[in-house]
């Protein structure tokens, strides 16, 4: 099905013909795009498979500049490989979520937590268990590197696939039920397509988080072991040790070409598709992009589509009879007792799991350094305070002044968007540097590197809430001559305030797994420490020291979990229902 | 075989869904009707009436409480495959072009491509769509996608034809169109199901559809009773027989205590139901109403207004209950109250809104005492809502406090302040003078 509206799309509404095109350039630039893309797939891959056992012959990392290329590769093909883990992921997940309600009980809550847990705690955990999986291969370390980035992607994809089948036009869902669409069927004609373009512009917001995880990822110390994969973020951290300031700038360099390659290879034009599976069925402009508008003026792909057109209807017919709908669906509620039995039993081995982690803890690391964790836990709060304070007062008045020209926002948006994606941990040496040359100490100098990555969603996002605010408000503010802080306070600041709690959310997200990188930064041989939760668990990731490890970061997510119920929740809360514009 | 002759039965189906403050909220009460072969049959019923819910039971997509319906003598236990469907909305999935629209339910079936395509063309022809197979959905207008929907359900040749509220988002004259194009294709003999099932709550639509006219009650839902249309097709609106057809619903659907045909009606001790009106709307009414000589058919009125059951009959219900209007023989009469109230200034008519309101809605003055009676002289949303919810379902009980609020406030019985959601004693003022 998905390919005849392909060739009806490429003939722009006209009944399909069999008129035969014939090749041309872009049937050139097609074909050749293609099989480098394939080659290089395939080369990069083969190289992962290079035998490898720990910690005798590990990849060591060169830092000519040379190297990068190859180097960038491999790290975008990891990442490309956890978006596809992510979305196979979010498919299962949500669908099973949106589809059982006792399923739902149990996996959005596990998804709230998961989304809070720091990822980089886990690290020495997931490390060590797919090094022993993969016994002898570099798998195991790549494997640990996806994960991480899987971790970093697929929670947010995740919970936009649940919202969008949830909100499933009622009728819609009438209409596939009354005309009996097997399960396979319902899932590609309408579920799925009704979550597209959630899915891609969350992938998008996602994937960009990745890189940082990459970075962080791809050079560990696990139990006093040095783990390094062939990776742009090896490379930096090959440079930041030998205290190289050339290599370091091609890295970023490097690092800002990829970015803006995959946003115009691949997201653009992925955004520019998916539009057309808006659910709101209005005449409005269509998206164009010339990558999308050179593929569909090629005739390789339609040929290429007729031929594989009958292999695709031949599965997707088997598929639909595999996942018919029964005849018979009336059933009787489900009885109370077996829901009551399913919420004690989940009770139960939560608090069965709560108890025993805390006995482990307690009993390996004493209550003295349970305290000990929770103040530095404590001092790690302030910070993301701090921060978040600071980037509201610096970066709202901005954003709202970006939001509101049109002008500037064109220019900005994909440069705050850019600077989102960036990992911020490939600029941590200059301002280590920055920090050592003056004297700084990390205490405060980790507030500045943790604002580096987590800033630019709060700007984003008040930009965004600043381009909602309708003109005609801001008209009407003009003509009775509301202006400055009264302005502030009457029009722009409820205007933008549900935009600021989800850019505050995401931003204190992040600071907050930035912090086990932020806390411990070093240039060279010279390493700062500041006090807090994340350089615990650095600290003990290095180590190895399990307890500890368990301790640190199950702190940190009860302190995410908690701001969020205590502090987050109430405040979207407030934005839905009082601040909400129309 | 007089079996097969019904196409499709109900039987004593009730439906009911549990009140979140316990208790159950009754939706259709012991509901039967039969459907059989070659004729139409329409189901007439304000908003919460339970006429969707019944569609959907029949159509076997929602399952009853209790009872059960029959598929030519057969029980229903899941979709009704002898049943298509014709939506509000159209239900059109925007990625699919007209064509793959069309045959989604042939296709859903197994049918081969080739004979889907065949039907779907057909069918689309049928409804005056040839030429448009390759358009997607957000080119066509409203009416051209309605009849997408009418494609699609045609192809599936059912039994019954469902059809909810069909042409209710669709402007006037695209409404008035294709209605009459599909009792055409009706009167034609060239339609594509045995029978025609139609939900609406637009009288005249009723009547110039339908053979049979199946009247539902609300609050339960139930069967008031049923009208034989005997006018012979095609049917004149302006015909004395039509005319008069739909002068006797009216009065029927003002007048919930009547009888309908020969049915006694049950006398229901009910919590009194706020009518969905707001003081706007009931005020704009008395003056038009006041306007035309004090008396008006409420036929004319809607048409007049271009406004339909549930946009007008509201406000009279509302009117009624507050005496400012009676309603008899389908017309609506101003009473003496209510012509002061129309003619009023700002003061005075809040002042006799509020005499009318605690003289007629007992709700409203047990509201005051109980505001007057506390010391801070305020209470909170959620205390009257743990009342209203003993009585209506979730939304229902947020939509009869925001009736009250609206009513309240304007009688100037009490305040509100919505971001505290708690209600307030009114500040004493000078007494204003009054006219008269």
């Amino acid at each position: 099905m998905p390919l005849t509206a392909w060739r009806n799309w490429s003939f722009s509404s006209q009944p399909s013909d069999s008129k035969r095109p014939s090749l041309g350039l872009p049937d050139l630039a097609v074909g050749l795009g293609v099989l480098t893309t394939l080659y290089l797939i395939a080369h990069i891959g083969s190289e992962s498979l290079v035998k490898f056992k720990p910690p005798d012959i590990i990849p060591s990392i060169s830092l000519n500049p040379r190297n990068l290329p190859n180097y960038a590769a491999r790290s975008t093909l990891r990442m490309f490989l956890a978006l596809i883990a992510s979305t196979l992921f979010t498919f299962i997940y949500g669908y099973v979520a949106a589809r059982s309600k006792r399923a739902e009980r149990l996996l959005i809550p596990l998804l709230d937590i998961l989304q809070s847990v720091p990822v980089l705690g886990f690290l020495s955990v997931t490390v060590t268990a797919f090094i022993a999986l993969f016994r002898g291969s570099l798998l195991g370390l790549e494997a640990a590197a996806i994960f991480a980035i899987f971790t970093g992607q697929a929670w947010n994809m995740t919970f936009s696939f649940y919202q969008s089948l949830r909100a499933v036009p009622h009728e819609l869902d009438e209409m596939s039920s009354l005309y009996r669409l097997s399960r396979w069927e319902r899932f590609t004609r309408l579920e799925l397509p009704a979550s597209v373009i959630g899915l891609v512009w969350n992938g998008m917001m996602s994937f960009g988080g990745g890189w940082f995880f990459l970075a962080a990822s791809e050079a560990i110390s696990v139990l006093n072991r040095q783990y390094t994969l062939p990776g742009l973020g090896s490379y930096v951290t090959a440079a930041v040790q030998a205290k190289d300031f050339t290599a370091l700038a091609w890295a970023i360099g490097t690092m800002i070409l990829v970015i803006l390659l995959i946003d115009q290879f691949f997201w653009k034009p992925l955004v520019t598709v998916a539009d057309r599976y808006k659910l709101e069925i209005t005449a409005g402009e269509e998206r164009r992009f010339w990558l999308v508008d050179l593929w569909r003026s090629a005739s390789l792909p339609q040929y290429a589509g007729r031929l594989i057109q009958p292999l695709i209807r031949t599965i997707d017919r088997r598929l639909s009879k595999a996942t018919a709908v029964p005849a018979k669906t009336h059933h009787r509620e489900p009885s109370k007792w077996a829901d009551r039995l399913y919420n004690s039993v989940l009770i139960l081995i939560s608090a069965a799991l709560l108890f025993a982690a805390t006995r482990f803890v307690l009993s390996e690391v004493g209550l003295r350094e349970v305290g000990h964790a929770a103040k530095l836990g404590l001092l790690t709060g302030a910070r993301v305070l701090v921060l978040l304070v600071f980037s509201t007062l610096v970066w709202t008045p901005i954003g709202v002044l970006i939001g509101f020209s049109p002008k500037l926002a064109r220019v900005c948006q994909p440069l705050v968007q850019i600077l989102a994606s960036f990992p911020a941990n490939f600029v941590f040496p200059f301002a280590t540097l920055g920090f050592i040359k003056a004297g700084i100490t990390l205490n405060w100098g980790s507030m500045l590197l943790m604002a580096m990555g987590a800033q630019w969603y709060l700007l984003f996002n008040v930009i965004g809430g600043a381009q909602s605010i309708p003109n005609e408000l801001r008209e009407m503010a003009a003509s009775i001559g509301l202006k400055g802080i009264r302005q502030w306070r009457a029009l722009i600041g409820p205007g933008i305030f549900s935009s600021w709690v989800t850019g505050a959310i995401t931003a204190s997200g992040g600071a907050w797994n930035a912090s086990i990188v932020a806390e411990i930064v070093s240039w060279g041989n010279t390493t700062l420490k500041a006090n807090g939760l994340g350089a615990y668990i650095a600290d003990a990731t290095t180590q190895g020291d399990w307890p500890r490890i368990v301790l640190g970061v199950g702190l940190m997510s009860l302190f995410v979990v908690g701001l969020n119920r205590l502090v987050w929740r109430p405040l979207y809360d407030l934005a839905e229902n009082k601040y909400r514009l129309g | 075989m007089d079996q097969n002759s019904n196409l499709l039965t109900a039987e004593k189906v009730v439906k009911s869904f549990p009140l979140p403050a316990g208790g159950e909220q009754t939706v259709l009460e012991e509901v039967s009707v039969n459907i059989v072969q070659a004729e139409i049959v329409a189901l007439l019923g304000r908003s919460g009436s339970g006429k969707s819910t019944l569609l959907r039971i029949l159509a076997g997509l929602v399952e009853p409480t209790s009872g059960r319906v029959l598929r030519q003598g057969v029980p229903l236990e899941g979709p009704n495959s002898g049943v298509a469907m014709v939506f509000q909305s159209f239900a059109l999935l925007p990625w699919l072009t007209v064509q793959e629209n069309a045959e989604l339910g042939l296709f859903a079936r197994g049918v081969p491509k080739d004979v889907c395509e065949k039907e779907a063309i057909h069918a689309l022809g049928m409804v005056g769509l040839e030429g448009f197979e390759g358009a997607y959905p957000k080119e066509l207008s409203g009416g051209m996608r309605q009849r997408v929907g009418f494609a699609r359900a045609f192809v599936m040749k059912p039994d019954v034809l469902m059809m909810d509220e069909p042409f209710s988002a669709l402007d006037v004259l695209t409404a008035e169109n294709l209605r009459g194009e599909i009792s055409d294709l009706w009167e034609r003999g060239a339609f594509p199901a045995k029978s025609v099932l139609l939900v609406t709550h637009n009288i005249e639509e009723a009547v110039l559809l339908a053979d049979r006219i199946v009247i539902l009650g609300a609050n339960p839902g139930l069967i008031r009773g049923e009208v034989r249309v005997e006018i012979p097709r095609p049917r004149d609106k302006k015909g004395p027989r039509f005319v008069a057809l739909v002068d006797y619903i009216y009065t029927v659907m003002t007048n919930p205590q009547a009888p309908v045909g020969d049915i006694p009606t049950k006398q229901s001790d009910r919590f009194l139901m706020l009518p969905h009106a707001r003081v706007g709307g009931i005020s704009g009414l008395l003056e038009i109403v006041a306007d035309r000589g004090g008396r008006e058919d409420l036929p004319k009125l809607a048409e007049s207004l271009r406004l339909e059951v549930d946009d007008l009959l509201p406000a009279v219900d509302a009117s009624n209950m507050l005496g400012f209007a009676t309603v008899s023989q389908g017309d609506v009469m101003i009473t003496d109250i209510g012509q002061q109230f129309a003619a009023a200034d700002v003061h005075r008519s809040h002042h006799i809104f509020k005499e009318q309101l605690l003289k007629n809605v007992p709700f409203a003055s047990t509201v005051v005492e109980t505001i007057n009676q506390k010391k801070n002289g305020r209470i909170g949303k959620e205390f009257l809502l743990d009342i209203l919810d003993e009585h209506f379902s979730e939304s229902e009980a947020e939509r009869q406090f925001q009736t009250l609020v609206d009513w309240g406030r304007y009688a100037q019985l009490f305040e509100y302040d919505a971001s505290e959601e708690r209600l307030y004693k009114v500040e004493e003022d000078e007494p204003t003078s009054f006219e008269g």
